[in-house]
């Protein structure tokens, strides 16, 4: 069963093709790797997979649906989660309040004038589990702004899971953690595949070949190679690309 | 906690200092203190969409003055006894007070929804220039607008009543004023806590990632905006009432300047901020005024030292950082 799917995807910016054509599925249960050297196109493919940015033409489907009319909000309702490179959090509220958005947003009713939102149970107990889950439970009430850098980037993929999400788009959840953090959230990354599919954006090339079942490779806006850890590694033109010739 | 120390013993300030100068037989100082409350409550209004939403409106004045006119037409009518309309049904003109806040609540939050539909397509600089335009446009239809008074504005010989009080008692309209200042105040307050308050405020923030999760920030933005001009325009049907009088200037850009000022002198954001900010302000014209007719300078540079030194303004001096 594919849940995200991606279809000739083509945009570009004046004479610049920064997507050039890029069919990509993502099935259930698994980790889908997109690899890439910088510029190649990997920050435009998952602006358009999220509804950022319209393509100039083809089409993005979640669960079966075409969404590439739809806007970021409405993806989101319907089951897309996404975490950002650069984290895109609430920095003067709390930690807890962070993780309530999401889960405010996944049952859609921001609407509620009078009742104070930390006395909504749901809502407080969904952020507290997921928070819980990435091992932030106890700086649920510590100011966003007062975490460390590797903090924040679990807090992304905390408010992602209180969205109790039908799949995942992660930009870069390694990127600038220790190697004790990136290992952490490795493993736990690792578990969340069986909830939801997970599309990963990584540079971390251990954290890639550690996670992903499969590995599309994009260079200059195009998809040179799809397939297994093995296969991509054994790639001729994918070690010539971007591994490196001696890789 | 500080900040509810600053704010009840601001509230506990404008229940005592009417009651002294009624004491001390200052009916003027009275007026003044109804002047600095209903100015307070315009302010409430933009800091929901200034302080809680983001949104820079430079063009609250025209709420502000759409309240003002409501209580000015629907007053002359009953002052002339001409209907304001008889067909295709007669609507009489009115002198109560709670039917021109209601007409004055409806007109503003009709037009904010109007403005803020249009304004919020566009975001910084442009949403403040665009807010602007509107306000000015409504500016100029009101002198251009004759039949009720044009550029001259409009008078009313009595003030507007309210059942069970004497209106034109100063200590009785101030009461009136305050306790509606404290219905606003203790909405926003739940306001802020809301889950409503919680996606607005990080809209503020973030509104990536309230998309992200699957809220529409523009509807937000658009909900938080209309409740602003809807209360901005019941400080103005109040604000005309003070003075039995509306004229254009109500909805010119300087008046949504110093609205703006209010709220940031005293803190954006902050719930008694606007409050604090209007009352130094009234303060400061009354004190100053009488020295010297350039008082704005020494405005300007008070408020330059604010925007420079102090995080959130005065209640941000007083109370310390948020949370």
């Amino acid at each position: 069963m594919t849940v995200l799917v991606a279809r000739n995807l083509v945009k570009t910016f004046g004479a610049l093709r920064a997507c050039d054509g890029v069919s990509l599925d993502l099935h259930r249960g698994e980790i889908h790797a997109v690899i890439g050297p910088n510029g190649a196109g990997k920050s435009t493919l998952i602006a358009q997979l999220c509804g950022s940015l319209a393509p100039d033409s083809g089409t993005v489907s979640l669960l079966g649906e075409d969404v590439t009319g739809l806007p970021v909000a409405a993806r989101a309702r319907r089951g897309l989660a996404r975490t950002f490179q650069v984290s895109a959090l609430a920095m003067e509220d709390t930690v807890l309040a962070n993780a309530m958005l999401g889960s405010l947003g996944a049952q859609g009713r921001p609407w509620r004038f009078f009742w104070p939102v930390m006395r909504d149970r749901a809502l407080r107990e969904a952020a507290e589990q997921a928070l819980e889950r990435v091992g932030l439970a106890d700086h649920a009430a510590t100011r966003t702004a007062d975490l460390s850098h590797g903090q924040r980037r679990q807090l992304e993929v905390a408010i992602a899971l209180t969205m109790a999400p039908k799949a995942f788009v992660m930009d870069e959840p390694m990127a600038g953690l220790g190697a004790e953090g990136s290992k952490t959230l490795t493993g736990f990354l690792d578990t969340l595949r069986a909830e939801a599919p997970i599309l990963l954006v990584e540079h971390d090339m251990d954290a890639v070949f550690a996670l992903a079942d499969r590995i599309s490779v994009l260079v200059a806006g195009k998809i040179i190679a799809t397939g297994t850890t093995t296969e991509i590694r054994a790639n001729a033109e994918v070690r010539r690309a971007y591994l490196g010739e001696e890789a | 906690m500080r900040g509810m120390l600053v704010g009840a013993m601001l509230l506990a300030g404008l229940v005592a200092f009417p009651i002294w100068a009624q004491a001390a037989d200052e009916p003027f100082l009275i007026t003044l203190a109804t002047r600095a409350v209903i100015l307070a409550l315009a302010a409430v209004g933009l800091n929901l969409a200034l302080g809680q939403g983001g949104l820079v409106s430079l063009g609250h004045a025209a709420f502000f003055g759409i309240g003002g006119y409501a209580m000015g037409i629907l007053a002359s009518h009953a002052q002339s006894y001409a209907p304001l309309m008889e067909w295709p049904f007669v609507i009489e003109g009115t002198r109560s007070m709670p039917v021109i806040w209601l007409v004055a609540v409806l007109a503003s939050a009709l037009a904010a929804l109007g403005i803020g539909a249009l304004s919020l397509r566009t975001t910084g600089v442009y949403f403040i220039m665009i807010t602007l335009a509107f306000g000015q446009m409504l500016y100029y239809f009101a002198i251009s607008w004759t039949a009720y008074g044009g550029e001259d504005g409009l008078s009313i010989y009595v003030r507007n009543g309210f059942p069970g009080l004497n209106t034109l008692v100063p200590i009785e309209f101030y009461g009136l004023c305050l306790v509606i200042l404290l219905v606003v105040l203790a909405f926003h307050a739940a306001l802020i806590r809301s889950p409503f308050g919680l996606a607005l405020n990080a809209a503020r923030q973030s509104p990536e990632r309230v998309r992200t999760v699957g809220i529409d920030t523009r509807r937000l933005q658009l909900a938080a905006f209309v409740l602003s001009g809807a209360i901005t325009g019941l400080a103005g049907a109040l604000f005309a009432d003070l003075n039995r009088f509306v004229s254009p200037s109500m909805l010119s850009w300087q008046m949504s300047g110093e609205i703006m000022i209010f709220v940031i002198l005293g803190g954006a954001g902050r719930l008694f901020g606007p409050v604090a900010g209007a009352i130094m302000f009234v303060a400061l014209e009354h004190l100053l005024g009488g020295v010297s007719d350039y008082w704005h300078v020494f405005l300007g540079i008070l408020l330059l030292l604010v925007v420079l030194f102090v995080r959130g303004g005065v209640i941000g001096l007083l109370a310390g950082a948020r949370r």
